[in-house]
C-alpha cells in the first residue's frame, strides 16, 4: 500500500496512486473541476487558473499540484465557483466573443462553462480589443481576438518531425498565438479540423466549415460540461 | 392584483429580441391578464403615461438617441431588464467597435459596393440626425441595469418565466437549455 495515497475532495474521501495531479484524480473518481487551458495528453501549465481549488485553505491549481497523502481539498464551494466564474468573465471581456457570429457556439468551451456558471452578464467593462485576423493560411482562420493564449495548440499540433504550427509572439499583454505562415499554407486539412476541435474556444477555425450543425444538437445545447 | 405596467425599447437591435417574446404562444393570452403595455413599439405608445414597474430593454447604445431614450426608461421603470446579447454586451452592432468610426460611415454611404445615389459624397451630418458614438456600448455602461437575459434572441421560455416571477414576486427558476448566447 505504499503506493496509495488518500485525499479528502468536498468531505468526499479518495484513495488514489500516488504521483497524480488532483484534477487526474478528480476525473478518475468522476469529481468535476472545471478546465480551459488543460489538454489530456499533453503538460498541463495552469495557464488559465480557472480549475483552482482550496487545498488546506490555500488556492492551488489542481492541474499542476501532485496529489499529497492527507491533503483536504475544496472543490464545489460558493467562493471558488464564484472565482471561477470570474475568470470566465474576465476572458469573455477581454476578447471578442461574439456567441451569435461564432463558428464554434455551441462547442465551445469558454461559453459551456460560462452557461453552467450562469453568467448572465459579465461583472467587469468589455475592452473591446482590435487584434488582425490572421487569415493567409489556405486552411485556418486564426481570429485573435476571440483567443485566450491557452496554449492547447502550441502543445498539440506538430507535424511529423515534431515541428510546432503555433507559437507565442510578443509578451505581456501583446502576447499572442500565431500560426507559422509558412507552416499555415502547408497544414493538412485532417490537421487543421483537429487544429479547430482542440481550441477550446473559436479562435481557430477550419476555413470553408462552420455553422454545420444546428442549434439543438451541438455538444452543450442540452447536456452541461462536465455532466 | 393590479396588473404590472410594461414597457419595451428597441434600441441598436434587431428587433428579434420582440419577436422571441411571441414565441410564448398561447401564454400570451395569460399574460395579457397580468401585464398592461405603456411606452412600446408594440402598442406604439411613444411616450410613458404612468409609472411603469418593468422596462424591458432590448439592443445595446450605438448612437446619442439611444443613450437618451434608455436614460429616460430608466427615470420611468422601477425595474430594468437587458434583454438579449445586444443589449448586455453590444452584439452584432459592436462588432464594428474594432473599426474606426470614419472607416464605418465611408463604407456605408461612399465606398460600399451598392452605394448608388450619394453622387455629392455626403455623409449624413444634419443636426436632426442623432450622433454616432465611437463604439457601440452595453446598456449597463449607460445606466443601472437590474436583471440580465441572454440569448440571440433569448429563448421565449426565459422570458416568460423571468416576466412570470417578476410579476408573481416568486424565485426563478432556470433550467440549463434556456441560457444560450446564441
Amino acid at each position: 500500500m505504499e503506493n496509495q495515497i488518500k485525499i479528502v475532495i468536498d468531505g468526499r474521501e479518495i484513495t488514489a496512486e500516488k504521483g497524480k495531479t488532483i484534477l487526474e484524480i478528480a476525473r478518475e473518481n468522476g469529481i468535476f473541476i472545471p478546465t480551459l487551458c488543460h489538454f489530456k495528453g499533453a503538460d498541463p501549465k495552469a495557464n488559465c487558473r480557472v480549475c483552482t481549488i482550496k487545498i488546506n485553505n490555500r488556492m492551488m491549481t489542481s492541474c499542476t499540484t501532485p496529489a499529497a497523502d492527507g491533503m483536504e481539498i475544496e472543490n464545489e464551494t460558493p467562493e471558488l465557483n464564484d472565482i471561477r466564474k470570474s475568470i470566465i468573465e474576465l476572458l469573455f471581456v477581454c476578447g471578442n466573443h461574439f456567441c451569435p457570429t461564432c463558428e464554434k457556439s455551441g462547442d465551445c468551451e469558454l461559453q459551456a462553462l460560462a452557461y453552467r456558471y450562469q453568467m448572465m452578464v459579465p461583472r467587469f467593462p468589455y475592452d473591446f480589443p482590435q487584434k488582425a485576423v490572421d487569415s493567409s493560411s489556405p486552411k485556418i482562420l486564426k481570429e485573435q481576438n476571440r483567443c485566450i493564449s491557452c496554449k492547447r495548440c502550441i502543445k498539440t499540433i506538430k507535424d511529423e518531425k515534431g515541428r510546432h504550427y503555433f507559437a507565442f509572439k510578443n509578451r505581456g499583454n501583446k502576447l499572442e498565438v500565431v500560426l507559422d505562415p509558412d507552416m499555415g499554407m502547408e497544414i493538412s486539412d485532417k490537421l487543421a479540423q483537429i487544429a479547430m476541435k482542440n481550441c477550446p474556444v473559436g479562435s481557430i477555425i477550419y476555413k470553408g466549415k462552420g455553422f454545420d450543425q444546428p442549434i439543438g444538437t451541438r455538444k452543450y445545447d442540452k447536456t452541461p460540461i462536465g455532466g | 392584483m393590479n396588473k404590472k405596467v410594461i414597457a419595451t425599447a428597441s434600441l441598436a437591435g434587431c428587433f428579434g429580441c420582440h419577436m422571441s417574446v411571441l414565441d410564448i404562444d398561447e401564454r400570451i393570452l395569460d399574460l395579457i391578464e397580468l401585464v398592461e403595455f405603456n411606452k412600446s413599439p408594440i402598442d406604439d405608445i411613444k411616450k410613458f403615461t404612468k409609472p411603469v414597474d418593468i422596462g424591458i430593454i432590448e439592443g445595446g447604445c450605438c448612437n446619442s438617441e439611444n443613450v437618451e431614450n434608455l436614460r429616460y426608461f430608466r427615470e420611468n421603470c422601477k425595474v430594468l431588464i437587458s434583454l438579449g446579447e445586444c443589449a448586455i454586451m453590444g452584439g452584432l452592432p459592436a462588432m464594428r467597435n474594432g473599426i474606426p468610426l470614419e472607416e464605418c460611415l465611408r463604407e456605408a454611404y461612399l465606398d460600399g459596393p451598392t452605394v448608388q445615389l450619394n453622387k455629392e459624397g455626403i455623409l449624413p451630418n444634419n443636426e436632426e440626425l442623432p450622433q454616432i458614438l465611437d463604439r457601440v456600448v452595453p446598456c449597463h455602461e449607460v445606466v443601472k441595469i437590474d436583471y440580465f437575459l441572454p440569448g440571440c434572441p433569448p429563448r421565449a421560455d426565459l422570458i416568460w418565466d423571468a416576466l412570470y416571477a417578476l410579476i408573481s414576486e416568486q424565485p426563478m427558476n432556470i433550467p440549463y437549455e434556456v441560457i444560450k448566447f446564441d
